[in-house]
């Protein structure tokens, strides 16, 4: 990281960065000492709850907001020094644009475009993201796939060598995830950088070559989502609950083989455990001798939820929390 | 390859917006419309009505009739005596004739239409026995062109209507951008500032021929108002006044987060000149202590100057300090406005 060749390539750096928002009770500190390095043709993604400070750090890196202080190097170049050679090269997609209403899918493509010196026709951009079809329809007539979709190619009319999309499919359904899902990877085939921020471990997952996780306005852990996983130090999570409550203790739990953690989740238990076919007769075995009966038991694989919980205690999506 | 001209793209796009929006026309043009015609059929002035006139039956009724006849300006009718005494009664009728050796009017000197129908009538009923006037007399009748209220009311809904489409055109097409983020995700592009603003003006000024068109057109051909002013200078005038609204209108828009906010500091602004800036009367009619006041408003020396240039072809260098007025408002409000902006 402190190699300068490797810096120099670098497609986002920032060191140190800070924001302060003044507030009723003096302040809140919604970027708190955030580091991040971002090598170009990755995709990165910042992984964090609601309240983060993804919006914020996305937002000082697209220049439309002040840091209170740190450094910040967008494709070697600062912000405030050469701003309108960096909007040229930049694409962006805001977590929430309503486009107006009555224009036409190619109208409002057309707009954008006319503010590049440089760039791709509408119609290859709308092709692009599969909105030909729509070509014609006002905005206020799509869906809210096809007008996040819309803002897509909005940023990718002026062939920006790095894009930023902020949440780009929440409160989408499965199927225009999917679709935004296929149009980020088709944008890192094309060696683009794309930095994008999401509450959704399994978008991470799924797009992202590197993760930073970030909570209260810090990376808290870094890495591609293989990695982050077995920073856990074991790959599997198996969850049960007993019929009765006080079934066993977790001390037990933790003692058996393969076990490398315990949590409570709500009325169950999640083990996070390195075989599980080694943990589960084990945990069966402890449980017939206290006679404690089932009533669920499942595995799967660990995942970034399992990663933040076990660095925060926390879920990524508050709402989703069983109240405990 | 195409050319894309970023300028010319925002008109266009601002265009559509418009003219997609049946509402935003209909208020734009189909309302000023519709209170012309309302006001002016209200306060039309009416041709000199007929005189009604019933002759009670006699045997000399029917020739008492047609020499009364005889003058476009009576309506007359005979009747059985009761009937006529009923009718005159009922206000249908202004005066009874009975006819015999001499004629009797019956009639009500208390109301004004009947003692002029007596005089009118004996007048009528002495030239046809055959009495000759000793000076011959002559008739000029004049209509002032400019003297109807209609004259008055269509340069007065013309200056509103510069005023509303200035302020809603530019501040609350402003704020809702800024509310849908546009205006954030506009300045996320190379897009320059100016363009984005020169196109909210110079969208402004090609809507202001329209509005001229169909404003001074409805009034020309509805009302036959005579417009005496060059049409050059009206023009030039409509874009003085639509640019000091337009610059309003950035103002209120510049800070405002909320569509809510927008509305209410342009009703704020709005109200007082509606009120008191001459539209539908004449603002001289105030007291002199609010005089300052209303003479300060921008729109009141805008309607004063239209009304000016319009009715009595005055020429647009007359109204000079009428436009200096006009120009500090607009001037003013575009430099602070420019200086408080906010994209986001």
């Amino acid at each position: 990281m402190n190699d300068p060749a490797a810096q120099a390539s670098a497609a986002i750096l920032c060191r140190g960065l800070h924001k302060r928002y003044k507030s009723r009770n003096g302040h809140v500190d919604a970027v708190n000492g955030l580091d991040l390095e971002v090598r170009r043709g990755e995709c990165f993604g910042l992984l964090g709850p609601n309240g983060a400070g993804k919006t914020t750090t996305i937002e000082i890196l697209e220049g439309l907001l002040p840091p209170t202080s740190g450094r910040v190097e967008v494709l070697g170049m600062q912000w405030g020094k050469a701003d309108k050679v960096l909007r040229r090269r930049l694409g962006i997609t805001l977590q929430e644009t309503r486009f107006p209403e009555k224009l036409s899918v190619l109208e409002t493509l057309t707009l954008f475009r006319s503010f590049y010196p440089s760039g791709e026709k509408p119609e290859d951009v709308m092709d692009a993201v599969g909105l030909t079809e729509k070509g014609r329809s006002w905005v206020v007539k799509l869906s809210g796939g096809q007008r996040q979709r819309l803002a897509v190619a909005c940023a990718l009319v002026g062939n920006p060598d790095l894009l930023f999309l902020d949440e780009p499919t929440t409160g989408l359904d499965p199927q225009s995830r999917r679709q935004i899902w296929d149009i980020v990877r088709r944008l890192g085939e094309q060696g683009r950088t794309t930095l994008l921020t999401t509450h959704y471990m399994d978008e991470a997952e799924r797009l992202c070559d590197r993760v930073a996780v970030i909570d209260r306005g810090k990376v808290i852990a870094l890495g591609s989502p293989a990695e982050l996983i077995a920073s856990l130090g074991a790959d599997h999570v198996i969850e049960f609950a007993l019929e009765a409550e006080d079934g066993v203790a977790d001390g037990e739990l933790a003692l058996l083989p393969a076990v490398r953690e315990v949590r409570r989740e709500g009325s169950g238990t999640a083990l996070t455990v390195t075989e599980p076919h080694v943990a589960i007769p084990g945990l069966l075995e402890l449980l017939r001798s206290r006679g404690a009966k089932l009533a669920r038991l499942t595995t799967r694989h660990a995942s970034l939820e399992d990663v933040f919980v076990h660095l925060t205690g926390r879920h990524l999506r508050d709402e989703e929390i069983p109240s405990v | 390859m195409k050319r894309y001209r970023p300028f010319e793209q925002l008109m266009i796009a601002r265009f559509r917006d418009f003219l997609r929006e049946p509402a935003a026309v209909f208020w734009v043009y189909g309302f000023p419309l519709l209170l012309a015609l309302g006001l002016g059929l209200a306060f039309r002035n009416r041709p000199a009505e007929r005189i009604f006139v019933d002759v009670q039956e006699h045997a000399a009724a029917a020739q008492v009739a047609a020499s009364l006849r005889e003058s476009p300006e009576f309506a007359v009718a005979v009747q059985a005596p009761l009937e006529c005494r009923e009718r005159l009664r009922l206000g249908k009728t202004s005066i009874v004739v009975i006819p015999g050796e001499d004629y009797t009017y019956v009639y009500d000197p208390a109301r004004p239409e009947s003692a002029l129908a007596r005089r009118k009538v004996d007048d009528a009923l002495q030239r046809a026995a055959g009495r000759r006037d000793p000076v011959a007399t002559r008739e000029e009748q004049l209509v002032a062109p400019g003297a109807r209220y209609i004259d008055f009311l269509v340069p007065g809904l013309l200056g509103m209507n510069l005023m509303g489409s200035g302020m809603w055109g530019v501040g609350f097409v402003i704020v809702d951008m800024r509310v849908r983020k546009l205006l954030k995700r506009f300045v996320a592009t190379p897009m320059k500032k100016t363009d984005f603003l020169w196109s909210m003006i110079g969208s402004r000024l090609v809507f202001t021929v329209p509005e001229l068109v169909v404003i001074l057109g409805a009034g020309a051909v509805f009302f036959g108002i005579a417009v005496r002013g060059s049409l050059l200078e009206i023009f030039l005038l409509s874009v003085v006044g639509a640019m000091t609204f337009a610059g309003l209108g950035l103002l209120v828009a510049s800070r405002a987060q909320r569509i809510e906010t927008v509305s209410g500091l342009m009703n704020l602004i709005m109200l007082p000149m509606w009120l008191l800036s001459g539209i539908f009367f004449s603002p001289d009619r105030f007291p002199d202590l609010v005089q300052p006041l209303v003479q300060a408003l921008p729109l009141t020396q805008l309607n004063y100057a239209l009304r000016a240039v319009i009715l009595e072809g005055a020429s647009l260098a007359s109204q000079g300090w009428r436009i200096a007025v006009l120009a500090l408002w607009g001037g003013l409000s575009f430099v602070l406005a420019l200086r408080w902006f906010r994209w986001s």
